[in-house]
Order: C-alpha cells, then structure tokens, then sequence
C-alpha cells in the first residue's frame, strides 16, 4: 500500500502486478469480493488502486463532496505517479469516477474501459436509469446487482458488514441527489477522445445495458459488449469472461 | 409538570387493508378523503378541547404513512394557533434536515408564533429514518444539515435589523429578512427530541427542552443524566423543564377501563414498526457499527422491560408496556402513582407528552381519557 497526500487528501493505493500500468477505480459495493478480479488485473498490468476518500474510513475534507473532487485528485494522482497518457479501468461508481476525470482533462487518458458505469442519465425525470436500491426489499435489491445467488451477509466478518454500510454511506455521500449521476456529465461526453471500451453485465438489472448502448453511441470511439450470464459486477460473476473482454479491450495496448 | 396532549391523526381506516407495511409504499388509494376529513376534524376537535381542559397541545409530522396523516406540523397549529386561547402549541416537530427550505421554516414558526400570541414551542427533529426516503434527503449528511438549519432558523428569528447573508454548505441565501418576527423573544423556546445520551448531550449543550419518545424506564435515566452533565459542562442549569417524556396514557373510571383505552392507543405503537425493512437503515443515517449489525439479521423491534426480560413491540400487552415505562394506564390514582414514580426515577420531569390519542380509540373515549385526565390527575401533577 502506498500513501499519498494530495491537495490536503490523504489517499491509500494499492500498487501490485506487472506490466503496463493501469489505473483502477473501484465500485461501490463488496471491496473483498473484487479482489480475485484486481489480482487476476495484475497478471498484466501494474495496477494503481486507490481507495476512494471516504470509502477508505476518512471522512472527507467538508468541500470534498462531488464525484468531480474525486477525479481531480486521481489527475493529480496519475501526475504523482509521472503516467502522463495512462489507462484506465473504472467500475459503476469507479466508471463515473474515470468519466468525469476524461471529460476535464481528455489527453490524459490513453484508454478506458468502463464496467457499467454510472454518472449519466439518459432517461427522462420519470425513468429510473438506476434502481432505488435503498427503496428495494432486500432481495430485490440484490437481485439487481446479481444474476446469480447474490453474497451472503451472513458470511461477512463484523469488519466487512462494517465496510458494507460505510461504502453505503459514501455512495450516499457523493451520489444521493441528483442520484448516482451528474445532470452536466453527458453534454461533454464528446471531450472524451480515448478509445472507451464499455463492458456490461448483460443482467444488470440496477444500471441497464441500454444505457451502455446510448453511451456508445455518444463517445467518439465508444463499443459496448454484453457480458452474459452476469448481472452489475460481471468482475464477480463473470471473472473469466471479463478478463477476456479486458484483454481485448483499449486498455491492453497502452504501453508503459 | 405541565402536560401536554399527542395524536398522530391516524388513518387507521387503512391499516387492515395495507397489512404490514404503513409507510412509505402504501398507495394513497387506501385513503378516502371523506373519511379523512372527518378524521381531520375530530383529532382538531380533540385538541381543541385541551384548551379548555388545561392541557397543552403537542403535533408532530411524518410523511407517506398512514400512520399519521399530519404531513405538515404547521397546518394544524396554524388550524390550532387561531381557535385555542390558552393552551400552549409544540410542533414536535418540524424534520429541518428533510425541510430543503431552512427560512420557510422560520416563517412558518413566526406566523404562528404571532397569531397565537406567543404560545408557540419549536421542535426541531432528526426525524425517524423512513423519513429520509419521503423528502429525498441524503441521509449521510443528515445531522450536518440538521444543525445548519438550526443555527439559520435560530439567526434568521433573532436578526431584526434587516437581510443577511447566509451561504452555507446545505441552505444558501442572499437576503435572509424574516417577516413577521417572532412574538416571543429573544425566539420560541426551542425544543429537540432524543433518543440516546449522545444526542442528549446536544441539546444539554444548548440548554434546549428535551423530549425522549418512548424510551422508557431503562433507558431514559442516561439520557438525562447525559442532558445535566452537557449543561452542567456549559455551564448551564438543566431545571425541570428543561426535560420532557413522551409516553401513552389511559385513564378510566376504573383500572380496566384506563387499561382498555390504552391498549387501544397503544396501536401507535404497535404499528410503528409496520415499515418495510429497507427503509429502517438508510445509508450513514446511523453509525456504520449498528446499521453493520442489521444489514443480514432484522430482528423484530424489542422493548426491555424494568425487571429483565423485553418484549415485541409489535405484539405488546398494556402491562408490558406500563413496565417498560412506555404508558402509564389505569384508573386516575393508578396512572398519578405510575406517573410519580417515574418522574423520581428519571431525577424529574418537567413535561409529560400525553399520547391521549391514538389507533382506533373512539372520539368518546378520547373526550372520557382527556377529560379525566384533566380533573383527577392533571391539579395533582402540578404539585410535582
């Protein structure tokens, strides 16, 4: 793990593998169930892996509060780490995290590739481009997020439910309202000039695919692939299929 | 100890038909608006009726329930401010991190506070965590939110000499000028409702009222005793009426008369827990540590009971609840005894939020419990 401060924010990062680098930006839900994903990430890529401020366990400063707080500190992360022209992989909350960052400063970015990202409405005020998943019964909510049997609470360790409520908390924090997205975000998707490869589980039931397609077709280079057999976090659900589509993605041609 | 009278005007109509689940996804098909208007009328009726019976008058708020159809606090006191003379008006209260409109608030509490004369009390509330939900308030900022509006509600009642300037983090205005200003002055007393001793200790720190819901015989002794030393640290004087509890109360002619009109109002409480699971822990409205321990395992809502053992809310007999210290239920000497002792229990009492009202407690029975209440224990409650 290494430690920066940048701009009064104290970040956690996590650096492992070979390869290229990449910079991932996690999702909202589950940190330890992504840890197969990250690690099989590290079979090819150097990965950079910062904990999002709040979702590591420090509150933030109280004028950091917008998801675009969070994408100025990674620009400034990726200038610490001297990536001038860098890849990047963001997951639903990470992919907005990644959208926002392409939008202010596109030629940073060689590459992205974003696995069901939120941060864009496309849907009318009366659409639910993303489920109410504090509204849902529990299993109802989960049955969004997964395809398959969802996680089982019971199993978690008090260190982990702890973590559930906290990433709860913080996607609360940063997304509540407007809810999971930001109203200016999809009038300057044309800044992004990186190639954006999209990445949905074809099941996702708490962020559409539809919204994927009408993403695509509003990047300048942007291509969407259904992941089947998945519901939102097809790093989970579908590992293997995922890595594939990783590998044939934008991202596994940036250089170092 | 002043008293003062409670009902949430339910539309109890409705809850067979919606079954487990009262609040915020029941279909207001449910409610019929002739039968809620009459509904309206006679809890406005009862309330009324405490200004001549000595008793003050307490309403409150909660939203998408048919619990409780006051959505609004203010409308009733309004209703209230103008047809009562002397019985003093607590909005218990007004939810001010969910209300997005910080100086409509103060407006509101001014209004009345001057067409009532100067009897207005201001409840400033957290609100229960299924309010989030209704008024779309992020619930992981809620208590910053809560103490901004606040100081807003507090400034914007006390500045008299023209706009200021107010950008904070949640409310932002230019030109805060507040008409009318409040009768009373500096402001209405301010009144907060708490739970635990760490919220306790905030209102102890301001010298507010404090009103604990509810909380019972075992739980309510920390959280006054958080109160007095959060003033005491201030260097204030936590008097009697600094403290009030909010608890059901039965009278009757006989025990099981008294017993028989709380066992119907306890329905309030009964049916309380009646919200889906998903809106009792919206995320970062409470400490991460307890909202962890509920994620997988939501256990009923229980009540202790002063000797050991607790109980099911849901299900609740009126003796559980008279032990738990949540009512007090008897004929008149039973319900002063009940209420005497626990006023010594919790180090005294300044205020008795009486729960007259509720469930499917008949209009007389209401007027037999109130009017009781007032002649045989009210002048004994004084004394204390």
């Amino acid at each position: 793990m290494e430690k920066f401060e940048l701009a009064g924010v104290s970040l956690d990062v996590e650096v492992l593998g070979a390869g290229p680098p990449l910079l991932y930006l996690h999702p909202e839900h589950y940190g330890q169930l992504h840890a197969p994903f990250v690690a099989r990430l590290a079979e090819s890529w150097t990965v950079y892996a910062p904990r999002h401020p709040g979702f590591d366990g420090r509150r933030p400063p109280a004028d950091f509060r917008q998801v675009g707080d969070i994408a100025y500190l990674y620009l400034d992360l990726l200038g610490r780490l001297g990536l001038d022209s860098a890849a990047v992989l963001g997951a639903s909350f990470g992919g907005w995290v990644a959208l926002e960052m392409a939008v202010r400063e596109p030629a940073r970015l060689a590459a992205l590739s974003l696995i069901a990202p939120l941060g864009v409405k496309l849907g009318g005020r009366d659409d639910r481009d993303f489920a109410d998943l504090s509204a849902l019964p529990d299993d109802e909510a989960a049955g969004c997020l997964f395809v398959g049997t969802p996680p089982d609470l019971g199993t978690f360790t008090e260190a982990e439910l702890i973590a559930v409520a906290r990433d709860r908390q913080f996607l609360a924090y940063y997304g509540w309202k407007p809810y999971l997205h930001n109203p200016s975000l999809a009038r300057w998707l044309h800044r992004v000039t990186a190639p954006v490869h999209l990445i949905w589980g074809e099941a996702d039931r708490f962020v559409a695919p539809g919204l994927g397609e009408g993403l695509a077709s509003r990047l300048l280079a942007g291509r969407l692939d259904l992941v089947p057999g998945a519901g939102h976090y097809p790093q989970i659900e579908r590992l293997d299929a995922t890595i594939a589509a990783l590998a044939a993605g934008p991202c596994a041609g940036v250089g170092g | 100890m002043k008293v003062w009278h409670f009902s949430e005007m339910a539309y109890h109509p409705g809850w067979e038909e919606l079954g487990s689940s009262l609040r915020n996804v029941v279909p207001s098909r449910v409610y019929d608006p002739e039968v809620g208007a009459d509904l309206y009328h006679r809890y406005l009726d009862e309330w009324a009726l405490c200004d001549e019976l000595g008793l003050n008058i307490m309403v409150n708020e909660h939203h998408t329930t048919a619990t409780c159809t006051t959505s609004v606090c203010t409308i009733p006191m309004a209703i209230l401010a103008r047809e009562t003379k002397k019985a003093r008006l607590l909005c218990l209260g007004m939810p001010i991190a969910n209300r997005m409109d910080a100086v409509r608030v103060a407006e509101e509490y001014a209004m009345i506070d001057v067409i009532s004369r100067g009897r207005l009390e201001m409840g400033f509330v957290k609100g229960a965590p299924f309010e989030v939900s209704p008024a779309n308030s992020n619930p992981a900022t809620l208590m910053e939110r809560f103490w901004e509006a606040h100081d807003l509600i507090l400034k914007a009642l006390t500045t008299h000499d023209g706009p200021f300037n107010w950008e904070g983090q949640h409310f932002q205005y230019r030109q805060v000028n507040v008409w009318p200003r409040p009768y009373q002055q500096p402001h209405p007393p301010v009144w907060m409702t708490v739970a635990s001793p760490g919220s306790a200790a905030e209102g102890g720190a301001r010298g507010h009222v404090i009103a604990s819901l509810n909380t019972g015989y075992l739980r309510t002794p920390d959280i006054f005793e958080s109160y007095r030393k959060a003033a005491a640290g201030a260097g204030r004087e936590a008097t009697r009426d600094r403290f009030a509890y909010l608890a059901i109360v039965g009278v009757g002619e006989t025990d099981e008369e008294g017993k028989r009109r709380a066992h119907q109002i306890l329905d309030y409480s009964r049916t309380t827990p009646r919200a889906a699971a998903q809106f009792w822990f919206p995320p970062g409205y409470t400490a991460n540590e307890v909202t962890a321990q509920k994620l997988y395992n939501r256990s009923p809502l229980m009540i202790p009971l002063r000797d050991g053992g607790e109980f099911e809310m849901q299900t609740g007999t009126v003796d559980e609840f008279v032990n738990a210290g949540v009512a007090f239920a008897g004929n008149p000497d039973t319900v002063f005894e009940q209420i005497k002792e626990f006023n010594e229990h919790v180090g005294g009492l300044g205020h008795l939020l009486m729960m007259g009202q509720g469930g499917h407690i008949s209009h007389e029975d209401t007027v037999g419990n109130l009017t009781l209440f007032s002649q045989e224990v009210l002048p004994r409650l004084a004394a204390l």
